[in-house]
């Protein structure tokens, strides 16, 4: 295999340093092409996976005497301390990880060699195909269709094979108003919300330039939405820039829907994080996080001052816009930024939590992100190249995946019984979008996907969730169907960091754990039982 | 009640709705000897807003508007309530009444004296009766062959703060005792709070020595003595001084100050840094600013950190079986916080409803805090009001959700101990000390709150609470490093009445309502059990019943009405300097019951009228200050008119 030759050294004894309360754990320490693990003796205990290589986001070296420390510092924020017996083994070690962490190639990745028992290569991929979530548009309203235009990616390549659109508008006309989007990102449907009638779509930004150039096309498929919605519907574009930074796209040959060009739909503004600034809101928090000493005063204002809780209000409160709109004004709404493959996804998807009771089902949820970030072009591969330890220059990461799943929790501590699924979900999912052995996650796009063969030769992540075995760790155990939209409290003193995830190296997680047992004891009935024999718990 | 609600009325007052100014409710103000009264005018709701006097903090007269005459009410429990009254003269002489009224000078005046929850004199003892302190001495082992009850407070002859019983080194003599309580700030000589059976260590609390720069005392010095020797496992106390050493440097000057080590055989001195009331009350006040603006900040914490911090010391007697000796200036502030920390992390005993009420009887009224100084009951000096207490119980509230398995009672209990703590509509936290409390016959004229909470306890209990794990026994054990990641913003109590910003729904509630249905349940297979083994004697057919028995699903009780727990949307079009929650007073509106307080109600229709009495508002958000459940649909489609177009002017 040619990952021997990025192999410096295959072995070496060392260290697990494990904290002032534990006892290091001791053993041999070996590099394979995809892991690390610790082996700690021939008798005892079987390995120890320690990870993923590819979870590795930086590697610190030092040397002293005869041994040498080497930090892993890992993109699910884990970070591991290894004591290694001799210098040369230390370093080729430490290499050997640095190499194998950074291999770009997808195909060489864990996901295409991960083989595991009990799963059938190919299972679950057919789960959440965008003809099924047609079915359910079609059952309540005939004025969309499932467009193959965009069958072998041609015309957008960051689009599925399969879009939903306006039944007014032919393949033609969807194909002349991708060449008027960024990206060939025409106007596609993302949620209908059959209760008011209306739907949500998105897009990314119109090519007005700074001629100011019009669509014909791309304004006779906004015309239609209206059409096709609530009679006497109106619209609201939503886009997530500032009004200035829209206008300024223009002289790069991007820029915003005039009015005049789509009569019935008005331009809302609301800005959001993206990209650098998002990403070094993600690090300072962490860094925040990491340091157990500083006084009270310090790490209040560094909480406040890396801005990410501002940056999780500022996606919850344009969704709830959104949604608000859609259910109080009976308004559509179509929501882009520039791309329209960051915060518009981010913004799309919390509205439709926000509506509909079905995505907040344990399958609900992940039928949603499938369709509303993975086969909806949201750049994982690019995003979530690196998490928050990285010294590397940050190209094209951002965390925008993870604020959406921040806002996630942020809702279901508000209705604590309202999600089908527990805070084991989103932690998962976190974990997963860095690094995975499954293939959910690969690649940027569906046609990506399809020139690597994933679904074909890696397994997907949700038949790996959804094993029996999984699925206390990531329930709900409160869940009670709630069948109405759940309106949040967007104010700083409703939002909370998200310590299971920021701190969830640091916190001793015993308490909580213990708490939940109850939680599932007293839901599920079994209560009594401990009451009887009160020595039983450990 | 009737006869006081004439005292002032003023008509077509306005109570504008914190959320959207623009909506409030028409109605009525009543001013009566105990209470401000608004009951809205509206058809089909006559709705009843009741804030207690003590309750109230500040009055502010703003300016007049065409609409009348804005008068805003910031309240003690952190209520707030905006009235515009129509007539500038009316406007003034409510001010001019609430003034008075929210400042009585005499202990008569309060709510205490006049409230009368319908028990009859044998009751109200029993009630005084509930929490008993001997008792509790008795519990930790109290008298042995180390400490003794000293009977030389008798009288309050040396300490008139401290209460008459009082529990010392058995080899301190009255004349040491004597001695030392003159060599220390207002006589508050060292005497026992905690004494821990397993290792014979112990908790002592006192006030500062008289040292300035040399002043000795030999009496005092044998007391420490007496102290260390009454801990036969170690040689040695630790003497705790919860101030900044700063402020204990310059109490020296003073002729105050702090213990010296080298005069003391076998003491370890060490300085903590709890900052002092006047900080302590600036910091309250300027987070309640934040709450109110609703700025994005919240860099302002109380100084929980630093009690919490101070609490840790409790390692020291569990884990190195030393005794402790905690002393601030008057050792009735900072000491008492400190102590009761120490205590609820020792012993699980704390932890549990009885026990914390125990706990703040012993280190808090016992030992004389000055209730009615720091929590303004009557009209006295604006420097000596101070959050002392709040504070603790925040702590605990921190320490519940580190913990949430570990204590028995839930937020609600904290948070309707703080309410009553100020309320004064029971007489435990009457006036500065014992002897003041017996001078004013307390007990023979006034309720006690315990024995209310008590009776009502099945609203306090915490339903994830595990007596019997590992983890909850014994002290609870904090991470050694301090840790300021764990502290939260409390809004469940610095934004109780903004219930828009609580969690929308109640695990609490929702699991003790799953307790219920599912012991319910199976009372009723017991009962059906017994039936079917009836009927199979008599030789009946018993498929009905069997089939009947099997059906009621677990959750089908109050599922529906759960589901119902909508709530609107806020205004979410960005202009956030408006106040966005839902209004205070909507919780009245909320008839989503889950099942337990419909069944609580039910069992207790004596405590729906007392919160009535309290305050009408606080009706429902008693029974659920933690948000819970809201608004059914109902409520929705009310509000959707107003709440339309919102969005549309941003």
């Amino acid at each position: 295999m040619e990952f021997s030759e990025l192999i410096r050294t295959g072995r070496a004894q060392a260290q697990l340093l494990r904290g002032p309360e534990a006892p290091p754990l001791r053993g041999t320490l070996c590099v394979t092409g995809h892991h690390l693990l610790l082996s700690p003796g021939p008798q005892s205990t079987p390995d120890l996976w320690l990870l993923l290589l590819r979870n590795v986001d930086s590697i610190e070296k030092r040397v002293a005497g005869d041994s040498g420390t080497i930090t892993l510092r890992c993109k699910d924020l884990r970070v591991l301390q290894l004591e290694i017996e001799g210098v040369e083994a230390t370093l080729d070690i430490a290499r050997s990880i640095e190499a194998l962490s950074s291999l770009e190639s997808v195909i060489t990745s864990f996901p295409f060699f991960y083989r595991p028992k009990g799963l059938r290569l190919g299972d679950a991929w057919h789960f959440h195909p965008p003809e099924r979530y047609y079915k359910r548009v079609a059952r309540e309203t005939d004025a969309w269709r499932l467009s193959e235009v965009n069958e072998d990616f041609s015309l957008c390549p960051s689009y599925p094979r399969a879009v939903i659109v306006p039944r007014a508008v032919d393949d033609d006309a969807l194909a002349r108003s991708a060449r008027f989007r960024q990206g060939g990102r025409f106007p596609v449907l993302s949620y209908s919300h059959s209760p008011s009638g209306t739907v949500l779509l998105r897009s990314s930004q119109p090519l007005t330039g700074p001629q100011k150039r019009r669509c014909a096309e791309d304004e006779e498929l906004l015309r239609a939405v209206l059409a096709g919605a609530r009679p006497g519907a109106r619209g609201f574009i939503l886009d997530t820039r500032s009004a200035q930074a829209a206008k300024q796209a223009r002289m790069t040959g991007g820029g915003t829907e005039a009015k005049a060009a789509y009569p019935g739909w008005k331009r809302l503004h609301r800005p959001l994080e993206r990209g650098r600034p998002l990403q070094e809101s993600f690090v300072r928090l962490v860094e925040a996080c990491g340091d157990p000493e500083q006084s009270m005063d310090r790490w209040l204002s560094r909480l406040e001052g890396c801005r990410w809780l501002a940056h999780v209000k500022e996606a919850l409160s344009t969704a709830c816009l959104a949604a608000q709109a859609m259910e109080r004004e009976g308004a559509c709404i179509l929501v882009h930024g520039a791309e329209g493959t960051d915060s518009t996804l981010l913004v799309t998807s919390l509205a439709q939590l926000i509506l509909d009771p079905m995505s907040r089902t344990m399958a609900g949820f992940q039928e949603l992100i499938e369709r509303e970030w993975i086969q909806a072009g949201h750049p994982f591969q690019l995003r979530c190249a690196h998490s928050a330890f990285s010294h590397a220059r940050p190209k094209h990461e951002a965390p925008t995946f993870l604020l959406f799943l921040d806002c996630v929790w942020q809702l279901g501590r508000q209705f604590p019984l309202s999600l089908e699924f527990g805070e084991g979900l989103l932690l998962a999912l976190f974990e997963h979008a860095y690094a995975s052995p499954f293939g959910t996650f690969l690649c940027n796009s569906e046609k990506e996907r399809c020139l690597c063969e994933v679904r074909t030769r890696t397994h997907s992540l949700w038949s790996g969730l959804n094993q029996p075995k999984e699925q206390r760790k990531l329930q709900n155990p409160l869940y009670v169907l709630n069948p109405l939209a759940i309106w949040p409290s967007v104010e700083p003193q409703s939002l909370r960091l998200w310590q299971g995830l920021f701190l969830r190296w640091t916190h001793p997680p015993e308490p909580a754990e213990v708490a939940w047992e109850k939680v599932w004891q007293i839901v599920t009935g079994k209560e009594e039982t401990e009451a009887s024999q009160p020595t039983a718990s450990a | 009640m009737k006869r006081a609600l004439e005292h002032l009325k003023v008509e077509n007052v306005r109570l504008v709705d914190r959320v959207s100014p623009k909506k409030a409710a028409l109605g009525t103000l009543y001013l009566t000897a105990t209470h401000v009264i608004f009951v809205e005018n509206t058809p089909d709701s006559r709705k009843e807003t009741w804030i207690l006097h003590s309750q109230i903090s500040t009055i502010e007269k703003q300016a007049t508007t065409a609409t009348g005459c804005p008068l805003l009410i910031r309240c003690k429990n952190f209520q707030i309530i905006q009235l515009v009254i129509p007539q500038e003269r009316d406007c003034h002489d409510v001010y001019i009444s609430l003034i008075r009224l929210a400042r009585p000078v005499k202990y008569e005046e309060l709510y205490c004296f006049s409230f009368n929850p319908m028990l009859d004199k044998e009751e109200r003892e029993q009630g005084w009766m509930l929490i008993d302190l001997s008792e509790e001495y008795k519990r930790m082992g109290l008298p042995n062959n180390y400490w003794q009850l000293s009977d030389v407070n008798r009288d309050y002859r040396v300490c008139d703060s401290y209460p008459t019983e009082l529990y010392v080194p058995k080899s301190a003599t009255a004349h040491i005792i004597v001695g030392s309580s003159k060599f220390r700030s207002r006589r508050r000589f060292p005497a026992l709070s905690y004494y821990y059976k397993e290792n014979h260590a112990s908790i002592c609390r006192s006030s500062q020595p008289l040292s300035g720069f040399s002043a000795r005392c030999l009496e005092d010095e044998q007391m420490l003595q007496a102290i260390r020797k009454a801990n036969p496992g170690s040689d040695f106390v630790y003497v705790v001084d919860t101030r900044p050493k700063l402020n204990a440097m310059a109490n020296r000057a003073a002729g105050k100050g702090y213990e010296n080590e080298d005069n003391y055989s076998n003491i370890k001195f060490q300085f903590i840094g709890i900052e002092n009331i006047h900080v302590m009350r600036n910091s309250l006040q300027k987070m309640l600013e934040v709450c109110e603006l609703k700025s994005p900040s919240m860099s302002d914490f109380l100084h929980i950190k630093a009690i919490m911090d101070a609490g840790i010391f409790h390692r020291k007697v569990s884990e190195e079986g030393a005794s402790v000796l905690v002393h601030c200036s008057d050792g009735w502030d900072r000491t008492a916080q400190v102590c009761s920390v120490a205590s609820l992390l020792l012993d699980p005993h704390y932890r549990t409803l009885r026990g914390f009420m125990v706990l703040i009887e012993k280190d808090w009224i016992s030992f004389g805090h000055k209730f009615n100084h720091r929590y303004g009951n009557l009209d006295g000096d604006p420097k000596e009001i101070s959050p002392v207490i709040d504070q603790f119980i925040e702590c605990v509230w921190q320490l519940m959700e580190q913990f949430p398995c570990a204590f028995e009672f839930n937020e609600r209990f904290l948070i309707h101990i703080q309410h009553h703590i100020y309320s004064c509509q029971f007489g435990n936290f009457l006036c500065n000390s014992q002897k003041e409390r017996r001078e004013l016959k307390i007990q023979e004229r006034t309720y006690s709150l315990w024995a209310h909470l008590w009776k009502n306890r099945a609203d306090y209990l915490n339903p994830l609470f595990r007596a019997d794990h590992s983890q909850t026994q014994g002290s609870l054990h904090l991470p050694t490093t301090p840790c300021n990641f764990m502290y939260k913003f409390w809004s469940g109590m610095y934004n109780r009445f903004e219930k828009g910003l609580q969690p929308r729904q109640s695990v609490t509630d929702y699991l003790m309502a799953v307790k219920e249905e599912t012991q319910q349940l199976e009372e009723e297979l017991e009962a059906l059990e017994e039936r079917l083994e009836k009927i199979q004697k008599v030789q009946l057919s018993d498929t009905k019943v069997k089939s009947k028995q099997s059906e009621p699903s677990r959750h089908s009780g109050f599922s529906t009405s759960d589901n119902s727990t909508a709530n609107t949307p806020q205004d979410y079009s960005g202009n956030m300097k408006s106040f966005p929650s839902r209004s205070p007073s909507q919780g009245d509106e909320d008839s989503a019951l889950i099942l337990t307080q419909d069944n609580l109600k039910s069992s207790d229709p004596d405590l729906s009228a007392n919160s009535d009495q309290e305050s009408g508002v606080e009706d429902l958000s008693c029974r659920s200050p933690s948000g819970g459940e809201h608004a059914p649909s109902e409520d929705s489609g009310k509000d959707r008119d107003s709440d339309e177009a919102v969005f549309l002017t941003a």
